[in-house]
């Protein structure tokens, strides 16, 4: 895991390669191409691509109305202007009409750092997998980003892909399958499991290093997709007897409420952790001191999984 | 033709009717001032074809004013898009015929709309979509004048000026009133014509009821690279005399001396 990339870089590099094969592509942005990176998209592609200015609310609907004649939209801002400000043009005009618009969002989380807590989005995930029609991805690193927007791109019909601007690990391989709905299974382990999504994934693998130095054994599930959530992976981890999940998001809502809600219905009474933001806004710093002050480190990861295990 | 006109608009008038007193809900007043923007444009200013409504080279039409889907419901119907008898459906279970217009339930609809000033950024990328290789359609959208207060509406209206979509025609459903109360009472528009004009569109003013000028407005050739605005001004209830320019009228249900009396006046 030495290479590093941020996996808004690769979904830009992503869709302007998706643009060279697909001429029904277009891509939307909101006055931040630079940003987001579908400016590598625009640069290419200047007549598939349009800027809306600073005004998410028209983007989302006019992406909608782009959609619905029959081309594949790629709608891009930053997570708490798409997934926030834009909610409710995201729920109508794109899911509640099943329009074939991929809402691109970037800066979700801590990891976009100095921009600070306005910024921050922690309910992106949350507030996009309640949404009928919805597909919610959220690629572990730069590798897995490229394989999930062609995959949105083969489906009609609305999706959201969380792009983080931070330069992350490169967890996964050219090799490393990718579908849909189908979580991947990066560590075998049976004393207990991790879940994780996004650029967590990679943390959870030096956790499970971590956790094997004293002798433990601990499943790594990179959970990509946070809907429709591969629930029989879910079922597999918690067959470890201790479940943990970790997100650079609210525990609230996301990946940890996701795999929540499997682990009790399916009546499995395992011991469950969620690492994750606690009910809390961001705030500015570097990354690497944000991760420490909200607890999304891999020593976060390790501590939580020695706490189920004690459980067990 | 014209005459024909007037008695389309009539029976739409009288359907809309029929489906609010038998959905014992909805929206009569700003279904009913509608009324002739719609027929204007369904009779000869739109490339439609009932038999095939997803034909791709069809000019777009958005209710952006959803609520008054009723109007819209009886001229599809009316047209052809599908049987009559669905009318009386309107707002129930199951029902093609939504309380706010669904393009994947109602044959004819092209957008979903009902969360105010969407439909009209939905028609933004029509209109957009309309200027690529390959299309040559238009998009009319009508707007409701409460619905201008929403900031989405700028957004769009920004938008059209920039991408010089002249394929794109708003007209706006002035009847003056909203469900608080008048525009003035709750949020003026101020000049919503001067406001358009600002923003880059060609403007034109017109009797909302008078079918003719909306046709000649909404038909007249547009190569300006400017958007085109019609402020069409109408009365809210228009037809039903009680209804006529009542705040109380947004979205009531008729009862039955109410709706006898419409019926009496909308046979004449």
């Amino acid at each position: 895991m030495a290479e590093k990339q941020s996996t808004r870089i690769a979904y830009g590099e992503a869709l302007k390669k998706l643009g060279a094969v697909d001429q029904k592509v277009l891509a939307c942005d909101a006055d931040l191409a630079h940003a987001t990176m579908s400016a590598y998209f625009a640069d290419e592609y200047p007549d598939r691509f349009y800027n809306f200015g600073i005004a998410e609310a028209d983007m989302m609907a006019a992406s909608a109305g782009l959609a619905q004649c029959g081309y594949t939209v790629f709608a891009n801002t930053f997570a708490i202007f798409g997934a926030g400000r834009a909610f409710e043009q995201v729920r109508n005009a794109i899911c509640y009409t099943n329009a074939n618009v991929k809402v691109a969002c970037s800066h979700a989380g801590p990891s976009c750092g100095e921009d600070g807590g306005s910024h921050q989005a922690v309910e992106d995930i949350s507030l996009m997998r309640t949404l009928p029609n919805m597909t919610v991805l959220v690629p572990a690193d730069a590798v897995e980003m490229e394989k999930a927007v062609f995959a949105a791109a083969k489906f009609n019909g609305p999706c959201y892909i969380r792009t983080g601007r931070l330069p992350t690990d490169i967890c996964t391989t050219a090799e490393t399958p990718f579908e849909i709905g189908k979580a991947n299974v990066l560590r075998e382990g049976t004393d207990a499991a991790i879940i994780a999504c996004g650029i967590m994934v990679p943390q959870a693998l030096l956790a499970a290093e971590a956790l094997a130095a004293k002798g433990l054994s601990v499943k790594i599930i990179d959970m990509h997709t946070i809907k429709p959530l591969d629930e029989e992976a879910v079922k597999a981890a918690a067959a470890t007897g201790a479940v943990v999940t970790a997100e650079e998001h609210s525990i609230i809502g996301g990946l940890g409420s996701a795999v929540a809600e499997v682990l009790a219905e399916s009546a499995c009474g395992v011991p469950f952790e969620r690492v994750g933001i606690k009910d809390r806004f961001g705030q500015s710093g570097k990354p690497a001191a944000l991760f420490e002050e909200y607890g999304l480190t891999d020593k976060a990861i390790t501590e939580a999984v020695l706490r189920v295990l004690a459980k067990k | 033709m014209e005459q024909n006109l007037e008695q389309f608009a009539r029976t739409v008038r009288n359907d809309v009717m029929d489906m609010l007193f038998a959905a014992q809900s909805g929206h009569p007043g700003g279904s009913l001032s509608c009324v002739e923007i719609l027929t204007a444009l369904y009779n000869g200013v739109m490339r439609i074809d009932p038999k095939n409504p997803h034909w791709g080279e069809r000019d777009r039409f958005v209710l952006s004013k959803g609520h008054a889907c009723p109007t819209l419901y009886a001229v599809l119907a009316e047209k052809g898009y599908f049987p009559k008898e669905e009318l009386k459906n309107l707002r129930q279970l199951h029902s093609m015929l939504q309380g706010h217009p669904d393009m994947n339930k109602c044959p004819g609809v092209d957008a979903s709309t009902g969360s105010l000033g969407q439909g009209m950024s939905m028609g933004l990328g029509f209109a957009l979509a309309g200027k690529r290789p390959g299309n040559d359609f238009r998009v009319f959208v009508v707007t409701g004048d409460g619905e201008s207060q929403e900031g989405i509406i700028w957004e769009a209206a920004m938008a059209a000026a920039h991408y010089k979509l002249d394929n794109l025609t708003v007209l706006l459903d002035h009847n003056g009133l909203q469900i608080d109360g008048s525009n003035d009472q709750v949020m003026s528009l101020g000049d919503i014509v001067a406001k358009y004009k600002a923003f880059g569109w060609e403007t034109v003013v017109v009797d909302g009821h008078d079918i003719a000028a909306i046709t000649a407005a909404a038909s007249a050739p547009n190569t300006s690279g400017k958007p085109r605005f019609i402020c069409c001004n109408t009365v809210k209830g228009k037809g039903v005399s009680f209804m006529e320019n009542q705040v109380g009228w947004h979205g009531k249900p008729i009862n039955q001396e109410q709706y006898e009396a419409a019926k009496r006046e909308l046979e004449v």
